[in-house]
């Protein structure tokens, strides 16, 4: 409620935005976070095209230096580079990342299908299942397969992706019981369209929408847990520079060379956050996507 | 003046006496939103006086301007709104550049605010007592004794029972009738002299609607001055002395209501009258371009046939309750069979067990003389083209990702349009036959009007030719132009086609409107069952009389020969 009795202001069309308005509706967030995703996919494929040295050329006179020109992101106790080292270790990261999300959204989508529209008995069995799973924190999930399987990128991938499956299975199982209950299914009932034209038609492309940004999202959250195994001494072995696995080996020289695990740290944090973003922005698409 | 025909509060009267004459003024009211930088103006002038024991009613469709223009005039019109007014008074204040805390101050003691939605407006986690308490003491009314009594003394006049129990209820614990008159409690807690309505009984039933107009008239007669907002013109009749029609933020007309209803001087105030459905209009075009309705032809074989339906809902805590309780009736090929019924009547399962989307507790359908529920699904499948369905809110019932020309192609999936053209041609038909141009099939349903999208449902249900269409509430959210538009198109392709109308309403106006035969449901069972003249001239049943005398009553050619003389007095 503004100004009673006063005149209307003249600026009645529509004001040109200024630069400052125009740069402001940039979303910048976003644009960082492709921007990073290209130079995670060049670090993957090629990561000799950006690094000089190489993740295992040890050089004990420059042993634990602090980030500098020469060494951006330090040298760790052998002088190895730190920089170099994050770059090789990209590849490995984020195998078990994304491994790790596809494994997760796969079993939780065969999960979630069959405890929305299987028959009663199995849908009350994996109904059950999935419940039981998800009491256990998805870390201690993941231990438990670690502890039958042994560690190794491979049991990394399947304890994550099994540990993180149930929260999207119960995801995906509510999304589909939202669409088989719409005034449209029920329309296409009354039109006398099959059960499994429903099904395909209908109920599986509007409860599955959603799933390309929860999987962009599970990838930042999966290379956190992957990480979280590694740091434990639970993933990949050594010499490998996996990020989790860095973290893990900088953890004794906490206190004298910092950059040893913060460093890592960051760039795990960063990947997590530009995944999520993108995610974010994908599921922001399609919900506007469908409003139009 | 009104007033003078008052006897028993005299009070009121020598105070209304001590009052000048008008309460609120305002000239020329313009009110402009700012949508990204931009005026967009939605009021473009409104001007009327406001005198003790007057109501006025602004009168409009969605999209008038009626409830920013209510807004407006006690500063609720939000922050991005800009008013301007040449002349705004209350009680000869000016009340133009008031502040928030200046209109605080006014709203509640000079003026009470009844929203639309009680559910909505109502804490829900609060007591209704506690609610009214608060306007109260918000405004430093007695002591906490003085106010329980004066919660509880304002619970009895607005008409809730059990005023003590009542008040300690949360909103949730109450029907939507009693809400509202908590709410409508709350407005007048601090006895204003102004009380403005903003659609106060849209979404209530009819008995309720009733109950609550009631207390508003009782109101005016005790002095209070009104300002009614509705879509409703039998609810405007009722209450309104002063009556402004309202279209597109323009007042198209105004005068006193006699004059308004019955010698209605704009184009558009004889359409709007002409839209309300009833027992006067059957047989009879609601829009002036639309084809005089010829008389039908006899009703042909019966089409749908269902025999002692029963339906039970198991409750969480175990207990069931009978929604549909042996309901049988029979649908004749041209026919349409009105149901009626308040919310909780049975009425919608009674058209969902005749669908065959609910399973059945009891009792057999038939459909064009073959077996149709109880039976499987899959078994029904090929008589499911016969029959089909319009529900009231169209939106819901169409995939999001789907444009009209793919759901309309969708339902013409069946063996009896093979081929790829002659689906085409049959969704061009369609079009036409509904009234929509062509033009629409690549949108999405979103992006329509109620009217458009509810012209789409009905294209989708006559798509595959069916004998008989389910419409369940069909036109109940569509505002009453709208709704003239889709009866009457409905009247014609009933006309052409033949085919037979299960028609499910709450609104009496439109099934007696509509109906060749009407079924009155209470708690699931037919009270009442005739032909329209029947059960609206001799109802039989005490609850169909009751309805009936709840409907307000609407006869503009009455209401111009009885043109009250106060109008002219002030």
């Amino acid at each position: 409620m503004t100004a009673l009795g006063t005149p209307p202001s003249p600026a009645a069309a529509p004001v040109r935005p200024t630069l400052a308005t125009r740069l402001g509706r940039v979303p910048w967030g976003l644009v960082l976070a492709v921007a990073f995703a290209v130079l995670l996919l060049v670090a993957v494929i090629a990561p000799q095209a950006l690094t000089t040295h190489l993740p295992t050329a040890i050089d004990y006179q420059a042993a634990l230096q602090q980030p500098s020109l020469a060494h951006p992101f330090g040298t760790d106790e052998s002088g190895r580079d730190l920089y170099t080292r994050v770059i090789w270790g990209a590849r490995d990261s984020l195998t078990i990342g994304l491994g790790a999300a596809a494994v997760s959204v796969g079993l939780a989508l065969v999960l979630g299908t069959l405890a929305a529209l299987g028959v009663k008995p199995v849908a009350v069995v994996i109904d059950r299942f999935v419940e039981i799973l998800f009491a256990f924190p998805a870390l201690l999930l993941a231990l438990l397969l670690i502890a039958i399987a042994g560690p190794s990128a491979a049991t990394q991938v399947f304890a994550v992706g099994i540990g993180t499956a149930p929260g999207y299975a119960r995801m995906i199982r509510g999304q589909i019981l939202g669409a088989r209950n719409s005034g449209y299914v029920e329309a296409a009932t009354a039109l006398g369209h099959s059960r499994w034209r429903i099904l395909r038609a209908h109920i599986l492309p509007n409860a599955l929408r959603p799933l390309v940004a929860v999987f962009a999202l599970s990838i930042g959250q999966s290379i956190v847990w992957a990480s979280s195994l590694s740091f434990l001494g639970l993933g990949v072995a050594p010499p490998a520079s996996e990020w989790g696995a860095l973290l893990d080996a900088g953890r004794q020289y906490l206190t004298t060379a910092w950059w040893l695990v913060v460093i890592p740290g960051l760039v795990i944090v960063a990947v997590a956050l530009a995944a999520t973003t993108i995610g974010r922005h994908i599921q922001a698409r399609l919900e506007k996507g469908e409003r139009s | 003046m009104s007033i003078s025909t008052e006897t028993t509060e005299t009070d009121a009267i020598v105070e209304e006496l001590d009052w000048p004459a008008t309460r609120l003024r305002v000239r020329n009211l313009r009110t402009a939103f700012r949508v990204d930088g931009a005026l967009r103006p939605v009021v473009h002038g409104v001007s009327f006086d406001l005198r003790p024991g007057e109501c006025v009613a602004i009168v409009g469709e969605s999209g008038s301007g009626k409830s920013v223009t209510a807004r407006s005039l006690v500063g609720l019109a939000g922050r991005s709104a800009v008013v301007e007014a040449d002349e705004l008074t209350i009680h000869h204040e000016d009340v133009r550049g008031f502040g928030p805390r200046e209109w605080k101050r006014i709203r509640g003691r000079d003026i009470g605010f009844v929203l639309q939605d009680a559910l909505v407006s109502l804490d829900p986690l609060r007591p209704v007592g506690r609610e009214i308490d608060e306007a109260l003491r918000l405004h430093g009314w007695g002591g906490r004794r003085a106010r329980r009594e004066r919660v509880l003394d304002l619970l009895t006049r607005v008409g809730v029972p059990f005023p003590a129990v009542r008040a300690k209820q949360r909103p949730d614990q109450l029907s939507g009738g009693l809400r509202q008159r908590a709410l409508i409690a709350s407005a007048i807690a601090l006895d204003p002299d102004i009380v403005i309505a903003d659609e106060p009984t849209t979404a209530l039933d009819v008995t309720v609607q009733a109950q609550v107009l009631d207390q508003l008239e009782l109101m005016k007669e005790r002095g209070a001055s009104v300002i009614l907002i509705s879509h409703d013109l039998s609810v405007v009749a009722r209450l309104a002395d002063h009556i402004l029609v309202m279209r597109g933020g323009d007042v198209l007309e105004q005068g006193p209501a006699g004059q308004v209803l019955g010698a209605p001087a704009h184009e558009y105030t004889r359409a709007l009258i002409a839209a309300v459905p009833g027992e006067a209009t059957r047989g009879h075009a609601l829009t002036p371009g639309a084809a005089a309705v010829p008389t039908k032809p006899p009703a042909g074989a019966v089409v749908l046939e269902a025999t002692d339906l029963v339906k039970r809902f198991h409750t969480s805590d175990g207990t069931v309750t009978t929604a549909v309780d042996r309901v049988s009736f029979s649908l004749r090929a041209g026919e349409t069979l009105g149901i009626v019924g308040e919310s909780g009547s049975g009425k919608s399962t009674t058209a969902r067990l005749a669908l065959g989307l609910e399973a059945l507790d009891g009792g057999t359908v038939r459909l064009l003389g073959q077996p149709w529920a109880p039976l499987a699904e899959s078994r029904r499948r090929g008589l499911r083209s016969r029959i089909a369905v319009v529900y009231q809110d169209p939106l819901s019932s169409f995939d999001p990702r789907w444009n009209v020309e793919r759901i309309l192609l969708d339902a013409l999936r069946s063996e009896r349009f093979p081929s790829a053209e002659e689906r085409r041609a049959r969704v061009l038909e369609l079009l036409q036959q509904v009234g929509l141009p062509a033009n629409v099939l690549p949108r999405f349903p979103l992006k329509l009007s109620g009217g458009q999208r509810q012209r789409v449902a009905i294209a989708r249900a006559l798509a595959p030719r069916p004998d008989v269409i389910v419409l369940d509430e069909a036109v109940s959210a569509l505002d009453v132009t709208i709704q003239a538009q889709i009866l009457d198109l409905l009247a014609e392709l009933q006309r052409e086609s033949g085919v037979a109308y299960l028609f499910i309403s709450h609104d009496l106006g439109v099934i007696s409107h509509l109906s060749d035969r009407v079924l009155v449901m209470k708690d699931g069972v037919v009270v009442e069952e005739g032909s329209p003249d029947d059960v609206f001239e001799r109802p039989a049943h005490p609850y169909t009389r009751a309805l009936i005398a709840a409907i307000p009553e609407f006869d503009p050619a009455a209401r111009a020969a009885t043109t009250p003389e106060s109008e002219t007095a002030a």
